[in-house]
């Protein structure tokens, strides 16, 4: 690989790799429209921030409470009351899936609720757990501003004597789409850097025209430079979309410096070719190459970055697993430099890791891009 | 069945399984992945750094610290002096969170006046500082429950206490969700992969006019290109069925023939979807593309990452025609609610107008690329 290097035959084959790219309407539309749709994907439809929840109501007493406590829920912000019916009606639409819980408030309600008691029963669908901790904590928050409402004329009601005021920094409204974005980037970036990389040098094997190639005096590090380049503009430019789209259209702050992002974007790019190139190296062959991709690269990225799930609750030997995933570097460098601001500290310490997997990956390419036909 | 479909099929199997690192890829990694991420899925917030930056030196605020100490949630409380550290220590993520207690804390509490407590949280993570927010408030209630037990009980018994159950999931345990998802979203992107790349292969190495050639009819080339995803549809969700019962205890409650005739629908639609791609893309690459372009939003949209009720109309309305989305509804259903033969049918029926949609689809391109 030392000395040799020819410029103008990098520069001509350069040429070739960009034009076979551009030529290809498909690897456009992967680096422009995925963007695109991802980003509105988690600007409108991943929607982790909670919204009114679907819930059945029964109301089996006749008294004053218990129709105004009804009348509480069914004018909840959190809830929306889809069904009213009695509680086995109410079940079966659970198991169906039509709602999400249900409200039973039971017959003697009002009687109880007089002498201090009664029971308000609230039973929630466990196969969604998220959404079922919601329907019991903004059941829980119904029946506090019931009582409220009620106290009204007696006197306020009595404040708990510790109670926590949160400040959310970063993202005081706790958008979901401000914590997404940063994900749909390194989404789009490794299905850039690794699944169309691991795919091209395989082709070239599969088809037989890697002979027709070794046959010139092009050399082997010339080679993996000329088809990864492409790719590495081709990355950039969809983490620029993406970002212009969630800035522009979504409103997601961006409070570190294009400079950063370039930065750390460029870096993570680096393992992420790597990557694709040493997958397509070793297998010769696209469907093995693409399924590897996949499963090593792609899935990765999405569950074990830190971007959907926190790393530090997994198990032991899970979060293990997720030191020697480059994108794990990247979530939390991306998410400071849209949310908080520049953290050259942070960011160094994050590129220099990407840059080191990105070396020895390459490494570990060349070795298994065999020279020879075997 | 005739012979020329049975041989087609062969064909089509063997140049699947004929090479080793091709059994390997297609059956091996659907177990891994179902290990690993049903690991790494968790929701609950575990072994977090907690800030405590106390300005009170009374015994009050010395209960609350060590209620703080004391949750299973945080593994570690680390003590900040100046302001200056808490905002490093936010910025730098070594604490997702810092309680900020103020002077005359216990005084107050002392005093029977209510109190509050501030906590900076790091909004980057937005999820998990909202859980953790969730457990601070928790541990405030205990405490207040420990300093002045009487408090909460000064005016009598509050009316309507809230007795909250959970049908399917009593402890709400995120795994009983992750595993039956996986099985939607794993048995999808295996089945899809497969299908994807076989027309587009035979294309790109242009042995796909050699099987134009062949006395195979149009229905016969794809009825044998579709049998190797099937069938490794049916061997990972078999698979799936006796791991998920042996690994994580969690047995199915509905009926499992009623799962697999869904399961079949399902593979259906999301087999015609990677056929369709196939037969219009040229090459390998492209196939794979197109697979993703198609996968991925699918997987959002399906409900698993937030509930589809949660998203615009306009945006679940493209859901409906997510098979994705309808599967879940009846993985779930069937493992964990027991769910009955016609809520399952009201939510197959849709996946069955799917597939033909996709297989007319296929089938049209294909004639379209014959000619």
């Amino acid at each position: 690989m030392s000395g040799g290097f020819n410029l103008l035959r990098f520069a001509a084959m350069l040429l070739k790799e960009t034009r076979q790219i551009l030529r290809d309407p498909s690897t456009l539309m992967i680096a422009l429209v995925l963007p695109v749709i991802l980003i509105f994907l988690f600007g409108y439809g991943v929607n982790l921030d909670t919204a009114r929840t679907r819930i059945g109501l029964s109301v089996q007493d006749q008294s004053e409470a218990a129709a105004s406590l009804a009348g509480a829920f069914q004018s909840s912000r959190f809830f929306e009351v889809a069904e009213v019916a009695d509680a086995d009606a109410l079940g079966q639409s659970l198991v169906a899936g039509r709602i999400r819980g249900f409200v039973v408030i039971p017959q003697d309600f009002g009687r109880m609720a007089l002498r201090g008691g009664g029971t308000i029963q609230v039973v929630a669908d466990g196969s969604s757990p998220n959404t079922a901790a919601f329907v019991a904590n903004y059941a829980e928050g119904v029946r506090q501003s019931w009582l409220a409402a009620r106290a009204g004329g007696r006197g306020a009601a009595k404040a708990p004597p510790i109670s926590i005021n949160p400040r959310f920094w970063f993202n005081p409204e706790l958008a979901s789409r401000f914590f997404l974005v940063p994900g749909a980037i390194a989404i789009v970036m490794t299905m850039i850097g690794s699944l169309l990389t691991a795919l091209v040098i395989a082709r070239e094997w599969e088809r037989g025209t890697m002979e027709a190639i070794m046959a010139t005096p092009l050399r082997r590090f010339e080679l993996m430079a000329t088809k990864v380049v492409p790719y590495f503009v081709l990355g950039l430019g969809s983490m620029t979309v993406c970002t212009l789209l969630a800035v522009m259209v979504f409103g997601v702050p961006f409070r570190g410096s294009p400079l950063a992002l370039l930065a750390i974007a460029s870096a993570f790019l680096v393992p992420a070719l790597g990557q694709g190139l040493l997958i397509s190296s070793a297998t010769k062959n696209q469907f093995v190459a693409s399924q590897i991709a996949l499963l090593t690269a792609f899935l990765p990225s999405l569950m074990l970055s830190g971007f959907l799930f926190e790393i530090s609750s997994m198990p032991r030997w899970v979060q293990a697993i997720t030191y020697v995933v480059p994108s794990r570097y990247l979530i939390p460098s991306l998410q400071t430099v849209f949310l908080a601001g520049d953290d050259w500290g942070m960011f160094a310490r994050d590129i220099a890791i990407m840059l080191g997997f990105g070396a020895l990956f390459f490494a570990l390419a060349i070795r298994a891009m065999r020279w020879r036909i075997a | 069945m005739n012979s020329r479909l049975i041989a087609m099929i062969v064909k089509e199997l063997w140049a699947v399984l004929r090479d080793s690192r091709g059994r390997i890829i297609l059956l091996v990694p659907p177990i891994i992945q179902l290990l690993l991420f049903s690991a790494a899925a968790t929701l609950e917030v575990k072994n977090v750094t907690i800030g405590v930056y106390n300005r009170d030196d009374g015994a009050a605020s010395r209960e609350f610290i060590s209620q703080l100490a004391g949750s299973p949630n945080f593994k570690r409380l680390v003590r900040i002096e100046t302001p200056e550290q808490l905002h490093s220590a936010i910025d730098e993520q070594q604490a997702i969170a810092v309680v900020v207690i103020d002077q005359g804390f216990s005084r107050d509490i002392a005093a029977h006046r209510p109190v509050t407590i501030q906590a900076i949280l790091d909004g980057r993570k937005s999820n998990a500082a909202q859980i953790v927010m969730a457990y601070l408030s928790q541990i405030a209630a205990n405490t207040g429950a420990v300093l002045r037990p009487l408090a909460g009980r000064s005016k009598g018994l509050t009316p309507g206490q809230i007795a909250a159950t959970n049908w399917f999931n009593p402890n709400l345990d995120y795994l009983w969700f992750i595993l039956p998802s996986l099985i939607v979203q794993i048995g999808a992107i295996s089945a899809m992969g497969v299908t994807a790349q076989s027309v587009a292969r035979e294309r790109e190495l242009g042995s796909f006019d050699q099987l134009m050639v062949s006395p195979l009819r149009t229905w016969e080339v794809l009825v044998g290109k579709m049998m190797p995803p099937l069938l490794l549809g049916l061997f990972n969700v078999t698979a799936y069925m006796i791991i998920i019962p042996l690994v994580y205890g969690i047995h199915m409650q509905g009926s499992i023939l009623l799962f697999y005739a869904a399961t079949l629908i399902y593979l259906f639609a999301v087999i015609g979807l990677g056929m369709a791609i196939s037969v219009i893309s040229t090459t390998q690459q492209q196939a794979f593309l197109g697979m993703f372009v198609f996968t991925v939003p699918m997987i959002l949209l399906s409900g698993f990452a937030s509930p589809v009720e949660n998203m615009p109309g306009w945006l679940q309305l493209i859901a409906e025609a997510d098979p994705l989305k309808h599967f879940l509804i009846i993985s779930e259903g069937l493992f964990l609610k027991g769910m009955t033969a016609a809520d399952v049918f009201a939510n197959t029926w849709p996946i069955a107008v799917i597939g033909v949609v996709t297989m007319a689809v296929a089938v049209w391109q294909f004639r379209a690329r014959v000619k």
